[in-house]
């Protein structure tokens, strides 16, 4: 889960780590009270979890609170890159002599994590990393070990930074490392990290990503969540503990298992190619379980989606049996009566797989068509579509 | 031969009176896996009857191998004591631990991973969130099923568990050596390279099959390896062609961000590397059987 500019500086703030925040504002007219209660010159900025915010105009310095107005007013509703602007930070002004750069984050690769440094800090980290390698420090973090004054202190010079603000910076980096560990978060990013008038060295922007397979752990990330971005379906799903994704296509997706539904949708998609393009509208995986009551919400959530025209059920049976997804399905259909409306194909295999057709052919509901393989369950599905469009 | 799992392995059951633990460990043994004991701390020295098998649980991971001479563990342990059981796991040095949980925080995995480093790299882990390996006909580790298909020449190594299984069934013909699933998370502890490299060393696999999905570079440097060191024919299949930048697909660490992890980029890598990359897990299927009549 990525968190907004300003969720991310709370979070820093609560941390010790020393940061340039003032407060949210949805509307122009809230935006010119907090600059009024701020003082002085302010910086109006979107909150939008996409970069490049400065480019798209989205961040905008103001003299005065009536300036703050104007440019909450432009930036309120400006799309950055795909993103709606539905509020903005109204932080108080500074003034910028050097500008640095501090991350902790997941390396993937190297099964670790990792500290990247530069006392080159304000551009995007990735030109950074392309245009002036050599001025990014790159430091693996021993998980077990974890970062004291002294990593925080060696890490700073590998990295260049100015022998003055060391002393400080590193314990900011201590506090970051914390916040990074505590929140189990998979990235803390602070750019820029600035070395402002006063001689202190603040956080001036935010980013951070948490992980969601913490939450049980995290009681706060639930507060964190930005529901008004949620798609409604994508919302609904989750809270009958779904995983669903929304797409932008016609056809419906139902199976078990992240691999084998990532695959259905690529299926799906090549499939659509030979009827009019049609794409698949949707993630769903049911897991291992699909029980009838599993089903029936899956089924609820795509049916519910106005631009699905078909849906397919593609479902390889390991540890569950086909005859318990027939019954599902069967079940669900019943549940959902006169609702039920789109057609159905339905590809089992693997486990008990000829008592789950039996159970679908003895059914024989109008909506309902078997397909033996998961590329002829495709092909009929996306021709359904098509022809129903 | 088979790598990693034999028909002399030696299976202990972490967390196996949980309710999955006690399902899949009656999976367990009726494929054929010799299971010789559960761990739990609280029901040391009891034995439960498993389908008329006697199987004893023991208090720690240690003296489980002290007792039976266990050489692989598989975990069904909660997400939040996988680590520690993993740990534990690592300090008996057992030899394979199978992680089958899924929601373990990456700190975690990440944390026990760096333990593992620390301590000589005795352990090999599997996982986590991942189904385990199947050397068909020999021994079962984790909750793929051994009714899809028997013993063969084929090697499969996965990030997704249902793909493993479709794939299996595509070429359920043909049989396979071993196949394993590595798991979806961003952190795991057996790489699509270190399956790799085993496959090339074990005399009985002919040809890979290497199952990928978006996010990641996992596919990219396999890739790099097949090059270098991968003699036998691999044959390769991406998930997530059609997936939306941004979205996570399911496994926590299926996700396209900006232009890296992508499944083009993948199925690119591979292909330069010399492997035949199928559109579909039908067109893989294809390809091997093209690969191993060749």
């Amino acid at each position: 889960m990525d968190l907004f500019e300003y969720q991310a500086k709370q979070l820093f703030a609560a941390h010790g780590v020393p940061v340039g925040l003032g407060e949210v504002a949805d509307t122009p007219e809230q935006a010119q009270a907090v600059a009024e209660r701020i003082g002085g010159v302010t910086v109006v900025k979107a909150q939008v979890k996409a970069g490049g915010r400065g480019k798209a105009g989205g961040v905008k310095v103001a003299k005065t609170p009536a300036e703050a107005y104007e440019h909450a007013k432009a930036i309120l509703g400006m799309d950055i890159k795909g993103h709606t602007v539905h509020r903005v930070l109204v932080d108080p002004g500074a003034q910028i002599e050097e500008e640095y750069y501090f991350s902790f984050l997941l390396d993937r690769s190297n099964r670790t994590f990792l500290a990247m440094a530069s006392a080159e800090g304000g551009m995007e980290i990735e030109e950074l990393a392309v245009e002036r390698p050599e001025a990014l420090a790159r430091v693996p973090i021993d998980a077990t070990v974890g970062v004291d004054l002294a990593k925080a202190t060696e890490i700073l010079r590998q990295a260049n930074f100015p022998a003055e603000v060391i002393a400080s910076t590193a314990d900011t980096v201590v506090k970051l490392w914390e916040t990074f560990v505590q929140q189990d978060a998979t990235l803390v990013e602070i750019n820029p990290l600035a070395r402002v008038a006063s001689g202190d060295v603040l956080a001036l922007d935010g980013k951070v990503s948490l992980d969601e397979n913490a939450n049980f752990r995290q009681a706060g990330n639930e507060d964190l969540e930005d529901k008004d971005a949620a798609d409604p379906l994508e919302a609904k799903a989750k809270a009958k503990h779904l995983n669903y994704v929304k797409l932008d296509g016609e056809v419906g997706i139902i199976g078990n298992g992240a691999g084998l539904v990532m695959s259905t949708l690529d299926v799906v998609a090549y499939a659509g190619e030979a009827h009019g393009g049609v794409k698949p509208a949707n993630f769903l995986d049911i897991g291992g379980g699909a029980s009838a009551e599993v089903m029936a919400n899956g089924l609820d959530i795509i049916l519910g989606d106005p631009s699905v025209k078909s849906v397919f059920v593609n479902v390889f049976g390991g540890i569950t049996s086909c005859d318990a997804v027939a019954n599902g399905i069967v079940t669900a259909l019943g549940m959902l009566g006169a609702a039920a409306t789109k057609p159905l194909v339905v590809r089992l295999d693997g486990n008990n797989v000829e008592e789950g057709r039996r159970i679908l052919n003895d059914a024989a509901h109008p909506l309902v068509t078997q397909a033996d393989t998961m590329d002829d369950g495709a092909d009929k599905a996306a021709q359904l579509a098509h022809s129903a469009n | 031969m088979a790598i990693f799992l034999t028909a002399d392995s030696k299976v202990i059951v972490q967390g196996m009176t949980g309710s999955e633990g006690m399902k899949h460990t009656r999976r367990m043994l009726a494929s054929g896996t010799t299971v010789v004991g559960g761990v739990n701390p609280r029901k040391a020295g009891e034995t439960v009857d498993v389908d008329g098998t006697n199987v004893p649980v023991f208090g720690t991971v240690a003296d489980a191998i002290e007792k039976t001479g266990a050489d692989v563990s598989v975990l069904f342990v909660p997400p939040p004591f996988t680590k520690a059981a993993m740990i534990e796991a690592i300090d008996a040095e057992i030899p394979l631990a199978v992680v089958i949980t899924e929601g373990v925080p990456v700190h975690d995995s990440t944390e026990a991973w760096a333990y593992n480093v620390a301590k000589g790299s005795k352990t090999r882990i599997i996982g986590p969130n991942c189904p385990g390996l199947i050397s068909p006909g020999l021994s079962n580790a984790g909750i793929i099923p051994a009714n899809i298909t028997g013993p063969g020449k084929i090697g499969l190594v996965s990030k997704s568990g249902t793909l493993t299984y479709q794939m299996m069934f595509e070429l359920r013909d043909l049989g396979f050596s071993t196949a394993i699933g590595i798991g979806g998370d961003p952190v795991i502890g057996t790489t699509h390279i270190d399956a790799l490299a085993a496959f090339e060393a074990d005399p009985e696999t002919a040809a890979i099959v290497m199952i990928g999905e978006i996010g990641g570079d996992a596919e990219e440097r396999a890739a790099a390896y097949i090059a270098e060191h991968v003699t036998k024919p691999v044959v390769g299949y991406v998930a997530g062609f059609t997936a939306p930048e941004g979205k996570t697909m399911g496994h926590a660490g299926a996700i396209v961000s900006g232009s890296s992890g992508t499944a083009e980029a993948k199925k690119q890598a591979l292909e330069a590397a010399g492997v035949q990359v199928g559109k579909t897990p039908s067109e893989t299927a294809r390809l091997m059987r093209q690969v191993l009549s060749a």
